[in-house]
């Protein structure tokens, strides 16, 4: 079946015999988009998250068919090296990552937070990343990036 | 130009790891890549009696199954399957034969063109056993337990020697502790699943992007177990995401891929599942018997430290599990015992600080019971029993700033205002807890060779086969090499996770930072002795008559150290010299003198508040005192620290790998039922480096990865004590465990 996407401002056409093949499958292996991580294909780590249509989602766990129509927005459209999100530019000054594996989760999901609630609370902060998990133990770090990229600091 | 070294720089990598250009093994895509995936055994002990394929084999798209009866050659003996850090024993091969060692052993793998029609396809090969009985229970196979045996090889740990007349000195103490302590065995989870992608080259060599934490020892062992030439296999692992000493020995998913790479002559990738991570190593379950008997003044009089740890059937996994006990306080009567238990389960292996966080947690547990019994303030008592030396093997310390740690990290944490007295102290309903405990780590260092390349231009590659596995090695070459060849950090590219690049150990033990620093600093001294020829001939050279240590390289010059008027710059001497690049590379040993030891140490306070009614544990305070020697980089050394302390928590109070015992086999294998720390368990958590100057390499640096968590799981098991009067003596501290 042929499956038309919009990924990043792009559509990507492409085939798949099951529609209800995960999105994350797709962008990393046909699309070639790798900044969406694969953790655990299960749903439980969060590393996978893209934006879709303004909310985070776990890409995992999003069928193709279901993707079709939505704006798809990865890591790898976010920002650029040259530009950086402001979530990406506060990620790097408060060494929010270390491995880098949870990194795409984090910073997609706050970025989709950022976007709804621009100045958001410390604990509103925590509750939007309440499903990502981070095995370095970033957590302070995070969210101390999420915070100065909402123009705040965390106390 | 102000010093890299010692500032809060940020990481190097950062920029490709938030945009998702960092690209990590499973990532690297080539034309006409195959997929593999694995099936696994159901069983925990026993043989295949039948392994039908036929179903999967029928499946299009699928490329072949390989197993034990078809697959391509491997080695026939047990040499080629150790690698650089193997324990003594029989290591596993992976497809090797009819053997069943333990639950989810891998028994074939499905090749096909994606990788969904090799997962489903893997779901279609049946098998049948004969099951032999198996046991996977510490406790059952605690009786069994054998005493250890001293490594023959360098890789290992003899135990230190008894001290003293422990037994007597136990039996005339006025105050005697004793305890049994229990820790399950628990689980890396690094966030990135392992995986290879192995890319068969048109000359035929293979090209393995894997997840490791030592490209060539992966490299080394691919050619051991498959007969290849070193030139034929190139490693390597730029990105690692997470391993946390779960890639110190290579992992099964390389050999497959490299087996099915070599059998169909094409590329192939091999990522394993997140259950399939469970069949990998673990920190091993330890249960550990302490004995303190102590003068009525508080001071440690014996010390007894008996324990059994996890090992499989086949390998003698083991590190210095009880000796930290008698090394971290001064007592003149010491004893220890350590025991392996053999159980039907992988090899276990190095985790975060490997032994360490076990074993002081046992330790510092009974300290806390001691402090008790004796009704001292914890903290008082640490330092009645404050130890100068290391009396394992009678001799001083190179630095120990622990004293410093233990008064820093109490100011900060307001330690002086406990209430000694359990379910003493309380905010609203919730009782507080306030606990400490001790840290104590190896400062390391590993022989590890350096090249640098410097072009006329100022520009600079620094290039070692170690690995960056989120440290922060990538950052902290680059610092130490800006500084050493007085060039701008943008002026240096790092080439690291290359096995074709200068030597290094695996990236373990917390030695990388001193070794590599070191080795920079060597390679460094021979790029300027070079420098420094060209810049003499140089007409009128203000340096003629210098020597090699009086110089220094600032700012792109070559500067006499004596008189900084004295200098010519490095484009200069280049140029004259007709010369466009320097390189050179040197490789740099640790020193040999074993007449002090090397130790880093910390102090850690937690502070824990818990509702009783619900049952609810919540670390509200950390503060980490560490005297680690120079600190690098303040960033990348605090996230060291800060995820150290996380760990600790998770230790305390959440990891651990249940098995059912009747299967052999892991219940909670996935990372929604094994519990690590997540966002809304991590709260204020303090980093302290306490200054502490150490001269056993030139730059003082010790090393800071694994520090952190030790002690954070007694501290905190400690805090709960105080706050409920509840000891609980085996981890993780759940709910259940604080129910009348």
């Amino acid at each position: 079946m042929p499956y038309t996407l919009t990924v990043n401002g792009s559509e990507r056409s492409l085939e798949s015999r099951d529609p209800d093949q995960p999105l994350l499958y797709v962008l990393r292996n046909a699309l070639g988009f790798t900044g969406p991580k694969f953790g655990c294909g299960l749903g439980q780590c969060g590393a996978c998250t893209v934006i879709a249509d303004g909310s985070p989602i776990r890409s995992c766990q999003l069928p193709i068919s279901a993707a079709q129509g939505m704006k798809i927005t990865t890591i790898e459209g976010l920002g650029t090296i040259e530009k950086p999100h402001p979530v990406q530019a506060a990620f790097i000054e408060e060494a929010a990552a270390q491995c880098g594996y949870c990194t795409n989760g984090m910073v997609m999901t706050s970025a989709a937070l950022l976007a709804q609630n621009p100045k958001p609370s410390v604990e509103e902060v925590k509750q939007a990343l309440a499903g990502n998990l981070c095995r370095c133990g970033t957590h302070d770090r995070v969210l101390r990036a999420v915070m100065r990229a909402s123009g705040r600091q965390k106390t | 130009m102000a010093p890299y070294i010692g500032t809060a720089t940020s990481r190097i990598d950062g920029i490709a790891k938030v945009t998702g250009a960092a690209k990590y093994a499973a990532e690297f895509n080539v034309p006409g890549l195959l997929h593999g995936s694995v099936v696994t055994s159901t069983i925990a002990k026993g043989r295949i009696t039948r392994l039908d394929t036929s179903a999967a084999m029928r499946v299009k798209g699928v490329i072949d199954v390989l197993t034990h009866e078809n697959r391509p050659p491997m080695a026939d003996n047990d040499q080629a399957y150790k690698d650089d850090v193997a324990p003594p024993g029989s290591p596993f091969r992976p497809l090797y034969d009819d053997k069943i060692k333990f639950n989810l052993q891998p028994i074939a793998l499905v090749v096909a063109e994606t990788s969904e029609v090799a997962r489903f396809a893997a779901s279609l090969v049946t098998v049948e056993y004969e099951e032999v009985a198996h046991v996977t229970d510490i406790f059952a196979a605690r009786d069994a337990a054998v005493p250890i045996k001293p490594p023959a090889s360098p890789v290992g740990f003899t135990p230190p020697k008894a001290r003293g007349q422990p037994n007597r000195a136990l039996a005339r103490a006025a105050v005697r502790h004793e305890g049994e302590y229990y820790v399950p065995i628990e689980h890396h989870n690094p966030m990135e699943l392992y995986g290879a992608t192995v890319i068969h080259e048109s000359d035929g060599k293979l090209t393995v992007y894997d997840k490791t934490q030592g490209v060539q020892n992966v490299q080394r062992y691919l050619c051991g177990v498959f007969g290849m030439k070193p030139e034929g296999v190139r490693v390597l692992s730029p990105f690692v995401g997470g391993a946390f000493g779960s890639g110190l020995r290579p992992q099964f998913e390389a050999v497959l891929a490299v087996l099915a790479a070599r059998a169909l002559e094409r590329s192939v990738r091999v990522v394993l599942t997140r259950p399939q991570m469970y069949a990998l190593g673990y920190r091993p379950a330890m249960v550990q018997r302490i004995a303190l008997g102590a003068d009525a003044d508080g001071t440690l009089d014996a010390i007894a430290h008996d324990a059994v740890t996890a090992t499989s059937q086949f390998e003698e996994y083991f590190r210095q599990e009880t000796g930290w006990s008698g090394l971290l306080y001064k007592c003149a009567n010491a004893k220890y015992e350590h025991k392996l238990a053999r159980l039907d389960l992988p090899t276990s292996c190095d985790m975060r600080a490997p032994s360490a966080p076990t074993a002081l947690f046992a330790l510092e547990s009974a300290m806390d019971e001691l402090a008790v019994a004796l009704e001292l303030d914890p903290l008082e008592l640490r330092l009645r029993c404050y130890s100068e030396r290391d009396q394992n093997h009678d001799r001083p310390f190179s630095s120990k700033a622990l004293r410093e740690c233990y008064r820093q990290g109490a100011e900060a944490f307001g330690w002086n205002k406990r209430n000694g007295a359990p379910r003493s102290m309380r905010d609203g309903s919730e009782l507080v807890g306030w606990g400490m405990a001790t840290g104590i780590w190896e400062a390391l260092q590993m022989p590890i060779t350096v090249r640098i390349a410097l072009t006329a231009n100022g520009s600079a590659e620094v290039a070692c086969a170690t690995s960056d596995i989120g440290t922060g090695t990538y950052t902290i070459m680059a610092q130490v090499a800006a500084d050493m060849l007085g060039l701008p950090l943008e002026n240096i590219s790092i080439k690291l996770g290359d096995s074709t690049l200068p030597n290094s150990p695996v990236e373990g033990g917390s030695w990388i930072a001193a070794s590599v620093s070191n080795g920079i600093a060597t390679t460094v001294a021979a790029v300027r002795n070079e420098l420094l020829e060209l810049a003499k001939k140089v007409p009128n050279s203000p340096l003629a008559n210098a020597a090699p240590d009086e110089v220094k390289l600032a700012d792109g010059m070559i500067v006499d150290e004596r008189d900084g008027s004295r200098s010519v710059s490095i484009a200069d001497a280049m140029r004259h010299g007709g010369v466009e690049r320097i390189e050179q590379e040197e490789t740099t040993n640790p020193t040999a003198d074993d007449s002090r030891a090397r130790n880093t140490h910390s102090a850690v306070f937690a502070e824990v508040k818990i509702d009783e009614e619900i049952g609810v544990i919540r670390v509200t305070r950390v503060v980490s005192a560490i005297a680690g020697g120079r600190v690098l980089n303040t960033k990348t050394a605090s996230s060291q620290i800060l995820g150290s302390v996380v760990w600790g928590i998770g230790m305390a109070l959440h990891e651990e790998t249940l098995i059912d015992h009747k299967l052999g086999r892991v219940m909670n294998a996935n990372i929604a039922e094994y519990h690590v720390p997540v966002n809304a368990d991590v709260h204020d958590i303090k980093v302290i480096f306490v200054h502490e100057h150490d001269d056993s390499n030139p730059l003082g640096v010790k090393g800071l990865g694994e520090i952190g968590i030790i002690g954070v799981a007694p501290a905190i098991a400690n805090a709960v004590y105080h706050a409920t009067g509840k000891r609980v003596r085996d981890l993780p501290i759940t709910l259940d465990k604080l129910h009348p």
